[in-house]
């Protein structure tokens, strides 16, 4: 008996095809509250003041403290401040259990901040949304970091929020090189209530959307890996077990919707047509790793491959 | 006699990303660069693409002038996935007030 909700398998699923969980006011308010606190206040646009002067000295003001790179994540944040209250909710420690293990290791975080127009046109800058991007820089690995977005106060359309492409964590590309694609259909704007979170593998592309409004706009980010077995995690009570492989194509109905094989061969709205199989071939490699089950496949597409003579 | 004023040219850029190699495989990333400066563009400003095709872009009057190479995949490699793989690249010439 666990004492965290831990993620099920198709939720696990899910993560492995899409590369994020949403988990939308999951956060109390008074936590919240407390983190808007301890970010502090942003000052107010003043003329001739460039933004990056602003930012820097409200990091520099706030009560989020510097964490060294490698420090256990249980040690990163005193107990009792917002964010150590945060990593110990139920929810959070399970998702964070399932995908990460036991001691997971803090790499950094940040307080992003996006600005009103205010702010950009007293600093002489230009308001524009970020370039999309993987974060870090190309990573070959199997395994992940994860990346958890806390937002603590409501975001609409109109403050921008972040922007993210579901299922595309595992290309491996160098970080903003695809800066030059602006729009990707599927697309997703993190429009949400107070105290969401997205739990988002490390490659999965985003960038800051364009703040419109007149508030600004926060988001804080975590990023952690794992030091120690990272694989067979979540409760695996719901795991289907090996089992004959279904019709594929001719199919007189459709599959059966939230399992784990439909879940993983679920198409995102960009994919191209014949890369798109190879995002299922990538998804069912992943999947066979963290399930520890090199045998797994769905729909034939790693079977096909793996039969016969060289 | 005196030459007439040579018009002010200026490039607008519309580059999509389809579903196959083909000019009319639906549109499945887009982005627009506007050199005259009456419009700005920018990542996340739109959810539904210019066009649905690259051959409605022609027929909308936009020139191709790039389209991606198809390569062979390496071997070792024919899973990795990275960049779109079928990007075209359009302009249109457009005349400014000089």
């Amino acid at each position: 008996m666990t004492a965290v909700p831990l993620l099920n398998s198709v939720q696990m699923a899910s993560f492995v095809a899409r590369g994020f969980l949403r988990f939308d006011g999951v956060v109390p308010e008074d936590i919240n509250r407390q983190f808007m606190a301890e970010a502090g206040e942003i000052p107010q646009a003043r003329d001739g003041v460039r933004l990056r002067k602003v930012y820097g000295e409200a990091l520099a003001a706030n009560d989020i403290p510097e964490v060294a790179a490698g420090t256990p994540l249980a040690e990163a944040y005193a107990p009792g401040s917002a964010l150590a209250r945060l990593l110990a909710l139920p929810l959070v420690r399970g998702a964070v259990e399932s995908l990460m293990g036991d001691r997971p290791v803090f790499d950094h975080h940040f307080l992003h901040v996006t600005f009103p127009p205010a702010y950009h046109a007293a600093g002489g800058g230009e308001n524009v949304s970020q370039h999309t991007h993987q974060d870090s820089t190309i990573d070959p690995r199997t395994a992940f970091d994860l990346q958890i977005m806390y937002y603590p106060h409501a975001v609409t359309r109109e403050m921008g929020g972040t922007r993210f492409v579901p299922g595309t964590h595992l290309r491996k590309v160098s970080e903003v090189a695809l800066g030059r694609y602006q729009n990707i259909r599927g697309q997703q704007h993190m429009v949400c209530e107070a105290g969401t979170l997205l739990f988002l593998h490390h490659g999965i592309w985003h960038g800051g959307g364009v703040n419109l409004s007149d508030r600004t706009r926060y988001m804080f980010k975590i990023r952690m890996h794992a030091s120690g077995p990272q694989t067979r995690r979540w409760d695996l009570s719901d795991l289907p077990p090996p089992g004959p492989q279904r019709a594929i194509y001719y199919r007189k109905s459709p599959p059966e919707p939230n399992t784990v094989a439909t879940v993983l061969t679920t198409p995102e709205p960009w994919f191209e047509q014949d890369t798109g199989r190879l995002e299922y071939v990538n998804r069912i490699r992943l999947w066979r790793w963290l399930a520890e089950d090199p045998a797994f496949d769905v729909d034939y597409w790693m079977t096909r491959l793996e039969s016969g003579t060289p | 006699m005196t030459d007439a004023p040579r018009p002010v040219l200026r490039q607008k850029v519309l580059v999509l990303y389809l579903a196959n190699s083909a000019l009319d495989a639906p549109t499945v990333a887009w982005a627009v660069y506007d050199g005259t400066g009456q419009t700005l563009h920018m990542a996340g400003d739109a959810d539904e693409p210019p066009y649905p095709t690259g051959l409605a872009a022609l027929k909308d009057g936009w020139r191709l002038f790039q389209a991606s190479q198809l390569l062979p995949h390496a071997r070792g490699e024919e899973f990795d996935l990275a960049y779109l793989k079928y990007e075209f690249f359009f302009e249109q010439l457009v005349e400014i007030a000089p």
